[in-house]
């Protein structure tokens, strides 16, 4: 890792680079939402936020970043504001582009549990729950994932699918009657992560510089298959850092 | 409002939360509520504390990131004496239509492969026309709405400024609707702006003016959420755990006899500058 910047600057600036312009990003708060606003800033002008707060198109101002995505700050110069269920609708039609969202646990498939550890019903420790991330991670054309490579983190089968990715991999997304969509990368603050075209299982596709394959392996706690070809992301950038840091002057999402 | 009653909350997390009239719930010590809320907030914390509610139906629940997950819901929810029933946030969304539209149920592309599937009352159906699988999203009919508004007139029609969260559903689907408003207008006022009326007047049983009705939750436009309250709250909360929220609703809930004795716990500067706060925030386009 860089040492200069920590964890969550690295991991809002790679995934800020995943963002493309004209195109559309569901964005849950926090890193995703940092991270998209960043984009925004930098490269991708024409990017269009929906927030599940019912918000599309808002213009987040440095140091008023939004705690929920429902709250006023969340909302600043929005173009519409349709409402939490038709935010969600627009997805379902096929008009969100990219699902940009955390994640407590991940499987090897890429499906997601924010819901409970242990027994739904008696939960050793009860997570808050799906929020909108069922939602998006159903509904948008592709999925990317933002969160911390902790091997705790990444299990092999996570105990409860609150958010569907592949499921099982051998097609059962589809069958499930997932029309479209599914997690296309996973981005770390060690590395970026894809799926194997086949087998849907995740794969090493870039690490970060000073970031060995061995490293990446030893906090995932499942089998990491590797890309054909091996990349190294480049290094966070200085204006990259300094747009980062103006948005969150108070750390909230920084650490 | 009766014990055992499902009660669904307007607004959304700390948006709009209808406050005034959830301390009043407490304050009449209802018991076996089950509570629909899309992202549930302190308002569900106090009513596990308060032993009014056996079930919360929901798809998130604690304050923010900020804060962490909510440890009264974990020790509620963990040690089995609420449950909370889990769907997503279109899913719950879509309950609320299908109840406003009068359907029993919505077909829907959510949900569909999660565990979700497994631990609600959702089934799936198979499109009759193309063969695929579709979620069947059960309507949800509330006995009890309560809401917090913008303004409303004296027949009850309601207008909402900003964000419109699921509160016109909520009204619709409900058989008792229960509102709040931050002001009252003239019929005139009403018929200006037809537009923005979101509730008709026909949906609403009782309607009572209370001024920072959702504080310290936000009101769009009028006052932005106390985080710093949010901040002590939580803090009580991890020095001394859940029995932190019952001194907080002794101080709350159940001693101020008014609203207003309520609001000057926070005091005037505190409401000036969530009020400031706001402001700033709207008149920035």
């Amino acid at each position: 890792m860089s040492s200069l910047c920590n964890a969550a600057e690295l991991l809002a600036v790679m995934a800020s680079r995943q963002l493309r312009d004209d195109t559309t990003v569901f964005a849950g708060v926090g890193v995703p939402l940092l991270a998209a606003a960043l984009a925004k800033q930098r490269h991708a002008p024409r990017l269009t936020l929906v927030i599940e707060g019912g918000i599309i198109g808002p213009e987040i101002a440095p140091g008023r970043l939004p705690i929920s995505t429902n709250e006023m700050r969340a909302g600043r110069r929005a173009q519409m504001l349709p409402g939490i269920t038709d935010a969600f609708l627009f997805a379902q039609r096929g008009f969100v582009d990219v699902g940009f969202m955390g994640g407590a646990q991940i499987d090897q498939y890429g499906n997601i549990n924010t819901t409970a550890i242990g027994d739904y019903w008696k939960p050793k420790v009860r997570l808050p729950g799906t929020g909108g991330a069922n939602d998006i991670a159903s509904l948008c054309r592709e999925v990317i994932i933002v969160t911390a490579h902790e091997k705790r983190r990444f299990v092999p089968r996570v105990e409860f699918v609150t958010s569907p990715a592949w499921l099982r991999g051998d097609g059962s997304r589809r069958a499930a009657g997932l029309l479209f969509g599914g997690v296309s990368r996973v981005v770390t603050t060690l590395g970026l992560l894809g799926f194997d075209p086949e087998t849907k299982r995740m794969r090493i596709e870039a690490t970060h510089p000073g970031v060995s394959v061995a490293d990446v392996r030893a906090n995932t706690g499942f089998e990491l298959g590797l890309a054909p070809t091996l990349e190294t992301t480049a290094p966070p950038a200085v204006d990259e850092l300094q747009m980062l840091r103006a948005l969150d002057p108070e750390r909230r999402f920084l650490g | 409002m009766k014990d055992g009653d499902h009660v669904a909350v307007g607004g959304c997390l700390f948006s709009r939360t209808p406050l005034a009239l959830v301390r009043e719930l407490l304050r009449q010590r209802r018991r076996g509520l089950t509570l629909a809320r899309n992202l549930t907030c302190t308002e569900g914390e106090f009513l596990m504390v308060a032993g009014a509610v056996e079930r919360i139906v929901t798809a998130w629940m604690s304050i923010g990131l900020p804060w962490g997950v909510s440890k009264v819901m974990r020790h509620y929810v963990e040690s089995g004496r609420v449950a909370l029933e889990e769907w997503s946030h279109l899913a719950l969304g879509l309950r609320f239509r299908a109840g406003a539209m009068g359907v029993p149920f919505l077909p829907a592309l959510t949900m569909l492969g999660s565990d979700l599937m497994t631990v609600v009352e959702m089934k799936t159906l198979r499109d009759p026309y193309t063969g695929e699988t579709l979620a069947a999203v059960p309507a949800l009919f509330p006995d009890v709405a309560v809401l917090h508004v913008h303004r409303a007139d004296m027949f009850g029609n309601c207008q909402i400024d900003g964000y419109p969260h699921m509160d016109a559903d909520i009204a619709r689907a409900a058989t008792t609707v229960l509102v709040t408003t931050e002001a009252i207008v003239t019929d005139d006022d009403t018929r200006r702006h037809p537009d923005r009326t979101v509730i008709p007047g026909f949906l609403v049983d009782a309607l009572v003016h209370v001024p920072f009705g959702a504080f310290p939750h936000e009101c769009y436009g009028l006052y932005e959420a106390d985080f710093d309250h949010f901040g002590e709250y939580t803090a009580a909360i991890d020095a001394a755990g859940p029995t932190a929220v019952a001194d907080y609703l002794e101080r709350y809930a159940y001693g101020p006899p008014t609203f207003a004795d309520y609001l000057d716990l926070f005091g005037g500067e505190r409401l000036a500058r969530q009020t400031r706060r706001a402001r700033e925030l709207t008149a920035s386009a």
